[in-house]
């Protein structure tokens, strides 16, 4: 078991044909992932890395089956294409385009959750059940398969994460970058909730940075609903306020999404909170330990 | 990206947005000549910077004056602008150091009956904008948030629809708005919706919004930034850029492609991913250092860009040790090992530098780096990597 993706999962990667969409087909193939289909409008026909590239996700999805997309286009047109896949019934949408505009997000928000489809992202990494499928940028080798999930707003520091957890032999279920914007189409909660579902799934790492207040809600929620072990870790707690760090969603603003709240929020909910960054393999040790004892 | 006054409400009264008569203007003489031609008996003059608290805020030179005031002349207009014009205004937003003002706007004074606060921001949790709108005009609205959140009421829109008319009149009556203010309340509140819209803004936030002595609406300040991510729809806004405003550093990082905020410590940082970065710097001022910089290189940087970033980095004076922070996913460890060797012979490096590099190719990376015979202190995870470097800066 895992949540999302799996050996069945069958991705279309939209905006194949780009040299970023190429080149990260390529490796989910190598990974293993059924990259059965790829759409660039105008180019069906091709074929890029023996995949074949359709105009359209409907055509894809009736030629392929495809249920899962990847999306590398172009900010300008990222709306519109995660629009087509889930006019397409595409159940997950990954966006990795990072510098959407947030008013794109609003419009496309809206039309998600009235859908059946998941959004992941936009400017994430995308998301990873090892040994089974990979879909997105996040390097396939440093996860091992097991049963820690893995939810975060960053890229880069969910590596560091997952490679501590695998270092000191906690292997992951599924592991979801879920986007450094403002707006993403999926929380922590909606994760959470999988994860609780998940029978595979023993315990979870949640990696959040400043801005916001979804690790709030999220911490509202582990408290009410989440029966398993949550170790967590925010970034940001030297960041000053008013300042985009990065990410356009990591920006303290009113005096509200500093580290030290969600931190206090956290703990409060009875989560391990992972005081470095490079202690993040250890406090999900700790939860866990805890449970145990 | 942020704008000026001036220049939000030339984008309100374009939009039909009711705003005071105003001049913009850059010497003293101007300053006087705008206050005969607005015709009143009053005026008001105020520095025109990106940072709120002006009407609090003085000016270094001349600390009896400040960035917003009442005058009854051309005289006295003169008078004023020439005392804020080149002179450095110091706010509770920005800094000892202050920001100079370059412009000066003069406004016809008006007739305030009441002080209302109106504010547009998207709200994540609702993943959609939302219209504020409080009695406590003036005041700084994260102060009301917090100790009279009942005085603050709040309408959620559609982007494509607009704020609909009983929005508007429900918020009047929220506001205990007169009858007579109704039709003029609809009218601002509905036109700052749709400009928040058309422009990609972030934030508009107009405070004081104030009603007249004849009870119509109108916007006194206007506040507004614009999601840079919209950037290439709006191409208009690209000249309302004023980069005496921003801080140099960041702006030639930003020409480089690269994420960049200045901060207070000494010790700088190179990272790959926005919270890997943030994360560096936490960790850094856990073992007792003080970051000098949040910097984010990048999934894929080249050469040319860590050259650059350590150009930027070493540029000021108060760096005194480098902290290279690298997680390679789709990044290669080699290709950045290779890149910190031609940034460090190009730049030439006069303070301790310490790597850490993980992720893919690290092995052949980490030897490279070793065969090159550059003075480079290696790390092998982020707690060496923060021991080491906040030893060698305190040495």
């Amino acid at each position: 078991m895992s949540i999302l993706i799996n050996k069945q999962t069958r991705v279309i990667c939209q905006g194949i044909t780009g040299s970023v969409g190429t080149f990260h087909t390529k490796g989910c193939l190598e990974y293993g992932t059924q990259v059965v289909a790829g759409c660039t409008p105008g180019k069906g026909g091709q074929s890029v890395e023996g995949v074949p590239v359709f105009n359209t996700v409907a055509e894809a999805v009736g030629e392929t089956g495809c249920d899962a997309s990847m999306i590398f286009v172009p900010p300008a047109f990222t709306a519109d294409a995660i629009l087509e896949a889930v006019d397409a019934g595409i159940g997950v949408i990954v966006a990795i385009t990072e510098g959407v505009p947030t008013l794109d997000m609003v419009r496309v928000f809206e039309k998600v959750k009235a859908s059946d489809s998941v959004l992941i992202g936009p400017n994430c990494p995308g998301l990873i059940t090892p040994e089974e499928c990979k879909i997105g940028i996040l390097p396939g080798y440093i996860h091992k398969k097991g049963s820690i999930g893995v939810i975060s707003r960053s890229g880069t520091l969910t590596y560091e994460a997952v490679w501590q957890l695998s270092n000191v032999g906690l292997g992951q279920s599924t592991c979801v970058g879920l986007g450094g914007d403002p707006i993403v189409g999926t929380s922590f909660i909606d994760l959470l909730e999988r994860f609780e579902a998940d029978g595979e799934t023993e315990g979870v790492v949640m990696i959040g940075e400043i801005g916001g207040t979804a690790e709030e809600e999220a911490a509202a929620y582990v408290q009410k609903h989440f029966s398993k072990p949550v170790a967590a870790f925010i970034a940001g707690r030297t960041a000053p306020p008013g300042k985009r760090m990065g990410h356009a969603g990591a920006i303290i603003s009113g005096g509200k999404g500093t580290a030290a709240e969600k931190v206090a929020a956290l703990e409060a909910a009875g989560i391990v909170v992972a005081e470095s960054p490079a202690d993040m393999g250890a406090a999900m040790q700790r939860a866990l330990g805890g449970v145990m004892a | 990206m942020k704008i000026h006054e001036f220049q939000a409400k030339q984008i309100l009264r374009d939009a039909g947005v009711a705003v005071p008569e105003s001049i913009v203007v850059q010497s003293p003489a101007a300053a006087g000549e705008a206050f005969t031609k607005l015709g009143g008996p009053l005026a008001v003059v105020k520095a025109q910077i990106h940072a709120g608290g002006r009407g609090k805020g003085t000016i270094k030179t001349h600390p009896e004056q400040h960035g917003v005031q009442l005058v009854k002349s051309a005289a006295e207009a003169e008078e004023v602008a020439g005392r804020l014009l080149g002179g450095e205004l110091v706010t509770i937003q920005t800094g000892p150091a202050g920001k100079m003002v370059n412009n000066v706007l003069v406004e016809a004074g008006c007739d305030i009956a009441r002080e209302l606060y109106l504010g547009i921001v998207v709200d994540r949790a609702a993943a959609g904008p939302v219209l504020m709108c409080s009695t406590e005009g003036g005041m700084e609205i994260e102060k009301v948030a917090a100790e009279t959140p009942e005085l603050i009421f709040k309408e959620p829109f559609d982007v494509d629809a607009g704020l609909q008319p009983f929005q508007a009149r429900k918020l009047a009556a929220q506001l205990k708005l007169d009858p007579s203010s109704l039709r003029s309340a609809v009218a601002i509140m509905q036109g700052l919706c749709r400009v928040f819209v058309a422009k990609d803004c972030s934030l508009l936030e107009i405070n004081p919004l104030v009603v007249t002595g004849d009870g119509s609406l109108m916007a006194l300040d206007a506040k507004m930034s614009f999601d840079d991510n919209a950037a290439f729809r709006q191409a208009d806004l690209a000249e309302l850029r004023d980069l005496s405003e921003e801080e140099p550093t960041e702006v030639r990082a930003g020409n480089a492609g690269l994420s960049y905020v200045q901060l207070d410590g000494n010790i700088g940082c190179l990272v790959n991913g926005a919270g890997l970065a943030m994360s560096t710097m936490d960790l850094i001022k856990l073992h007792g250092g003080e970051p000098a910089n949040f910097l984010d290189v990048g999934g894929g940087a080249n050469v040319e860009q860590v050259t650059e970033a350590f150009r930027i980095l070493l540029a000021g004076d108060s760096v005194q040790g480098v902290l290279v922070n690298i997680f390679g996913g789709i990044m290669r460890c080699t290709t950045i090992a290779n890149a910190i060797l031609e940034a460090y012979n190009s730049v030439g490096f006069n303070v301790p530098l310490v790597v850490r590099l993980e992720g893919t190719e690290v092995e052949e990376g980490r030897q490279i780096l070793e065969q090159s015979g550059v003075d480079i202190i290696t790390a092998s995870d982020l707690t060496d990597a923060a021991k080491k470097i906040t030893a060698a800066v305190a040495a």
